[in-house]
């Protein structure tokens, strides 16, 4: 897929409890083609702390309306910055990078989405999209507290929503892997975004009951296009770019102790 | 217009812009992004005898107005790289150059002549500074005697125009330049990465996997600068400037420095465009200041 450098323009920038933000960005050039589980490459400024471009996964992209959300975690000075910006200002971006997540051949199949905390950010547009393309996906979103629960309503439009926090402050008490909807039933694909631990877990899960698996990997990164080398997963094939190979791999790829 | 073309050796530079080694990957990275007959050459990632896996993940640091990196030459060894990179770039309209990496003079030496069969290949970079290799590496570029034990030996077995990569890591500079120099090195270029570290105090561990790693961006471009107008004055061979830069006026520096062309390395990272640029800004430069070429720039500094 063709890549592209373009500015963007920041359309509205929403605070989510104290540390989070949802950036919504409109194309003012070409809106090429987006696949669930892409990313973007952003350039926050000329600083010297934020050198670097951050990458950032699509939380949401609509090729009608020519927008492209991000769902950002504040935690550094780059994240700092974008959650600061404004309506109006621009924001340069490489896109789209990476290879996406899979899309199952039949539509009766049983998906599952497992997200944790602002991980299931790129789960959004995996579940709108498998929705319009006749699949019905379910969603199990776990998080710290109920306010690191993000986006829930949101994720309602386009399949059950299942919840877990691990103070019980909404939905089940506990990890993601503990919920009763994976005692009741088995999904026939799970996809999974959050932190490492999260993703090992549900690795585990899947092995154990042979369920195909795929995961989306943030490992850090300098360029975003295969160039630098850094942002390496050891896989069966040997070290290979998380952000041309990737970020999504099934788990059959990696060398996860599962 | 003023004249961009430069001669390094019996390499024909159409302008004086290259794209760094590890930076630009094979050029085909960037082929969305640019058209690559824009610049003057593309040094493609260092090139091994044997495959390489590189170093363990986390192999990366941002630092301020730099980053770490500890990648240790992954690549996919010569061959590899002749039977399946080779014909994916041979007819790009520029200048592709072959870093050439090892940790024994006789996989230097085997790589080379490997290379040195290509027909569209004009030159080699023989990477003699790499800091984040057990072996080898760094080792032959840190003292007169192992950067020309490993000269001498590639010289012999290779015709095509010979740019060896110099380390910052190391007392002087300009005394390793002249010792290849003197075993019939056609160019010099550096600096490549200073030695450096970054620790993540949360965690109160390095960052990197290999503790230390190469410092590359804007924060190295004074030491470079400095070590480019050093270097340039000690040797008759050209010099390619390399380390930090990140717009026209950085290239136009080095130049004044002493340097005959000039490489854009970590920058590519954040403008994937840069080199192009750079090209077109020292062109406007060269036009704006009266000068008929890009080579009467090459040392034209007042003295202070």
């Amino acid at each position: 897929m063709k890549k592209y450098i373009s500015d963007w323009t920041v359309k509205e920038n929403t605070s989510i409890h104290a540390h989070y933000c949802l950036l919504k960005l409109v194309s003012g050039e070409t809106f090429p083609e987006t696949l669930p589980g892409q990313f973007v490459q952003v350039r926050v400024d000329d600083s010297s702390a934020t050198f670097l471009r951050r990458p950032i996964s699509i939380h949401f992209a609509n090729t009608a309306d020519r927008e492209l959300w991000l769902l950002i975690q504040r935690i550094g000075k780059g994240t700092r910055k974008l959650s600061e910006l404004k309506p109006g200002q621009k924001l340069n971006l490489i896109h789209p990078l990476g290879k996406g997540f899979s899309i199952p051949d039949t539509k009766n199949k049983r998906l599952l989405l497992i997200g944790g905390g602002v991980g299931a950010a790129p789960l959004l547009y995996l579940g709108a999209y498998l929705k319009e393309n006749g699949f019905q996906p379910a969603f199990l979103l776990g998080a710290r507290s109920e306010k690191d629960l993000l986006q829930s309503e949101e994720f309602g439009k386009y399949g059950d929503v299942y919840l877990a926090t691990e103070d019980g402050s909404r939905g089940e008490k506990g990890f993601v892997t503990a919920h009763s909807l994976l005692q009741r039933e088995k999904a026939d694909f799970l996809y999974a975004c959050g932190p490492k631990p999260m993703m090992l877990a549900v690795a585990k899960y899947a092995a154990q009951q042979a369920i195909p698996c795929e995961v989306s990997l943030e490992n850090s990164m300098a360029c975003g296009i295969g160039a630098c080398l850094c942002c390496v997963e050891k896989t069966k094939k040997g070290n290979v770019c998380i952000c041309t190979e990737g970020p999504v791999f099934n788990i059959n790829q990696l060398t996860w102790p599962i | 217009m003023a004249n961009l073309n430069i001669d390094i050796g019996k390499l024909h530079l159409k302008n004086p812009v290259l794209t760094a080694s590890g930076t630009f990957g094979y050029g085909t990275e960037y082929a969305d992004f640019m058209d690559l007959s824009r610049i003057g050459g593309v040094i493609v990632k260092g090139t091994t005898l044997h495959p390489r896996e590189g170093n363990d993940y986390p192999r990366m640091a941002e630092t301020p107005s730099g980053m770490l990196n500890a990648v240790g030459l992954q690549n996919k060894g010569v061959d590899f790289f002749i039977s399946d990179i080779y014909p994916q770039i041979r007819d790009v309209d520029t200048n592709i150059i072959v870093n050439v990496s090892g940790s024994t003079i006789e996989d230097y030496v085997a790589c080379a002549e490997k290379i040195g069969e290509l027909e569209k290949i004009p030159a080699i970079e023989l990477n003699i500074s790499c800091p984040n290799v057990k072996q080898g590496g760094m080792a032959f570029g840190t003292t007169c005697a192992g950067a020309s034990e490993v000269v001498k030996a590639v010289r012999k077995a290779v015709r095509k125009t010979l740019i060896v990569k110099l380390s910052p890591n190391v007392t002087d500079i300009a005394e390793i330049a002249k010792a290849v120099e003197a075993e019939g090195a056609d160019s010099v270029s550096l600096i490549n990465t200073l030695m450096g570290m970054a620790i993540n105090i949360e965690m109160r561990r390095p960052v990197l996997s290999t503790v230390t790693g190469g410092l590359s961006g804007p924060c190295v471009k004074p030491v470079a600068l400095r070590m480019v107008y050093q270097t340039s004055r000690a040797v008759k061979i050209p010099v390619i400037g390399l380390g930090g830069i990140s717009g026209w006026q950085d290239a136009v520096e080095f130049i004044l420095a002493g340097a005959t062309a000039i490489q854009i390395g970590t920058y590519n990272f954040i403008d994937p465009t840069v080199s192009r640029k750079v090209g077109e800004g020292i062109n406007a430069y060269l036009d704006r200041n009266g000068f008929r070429s890009v080579g009467e720039l090459v040392g034209a500094m007042e003295r202070g």
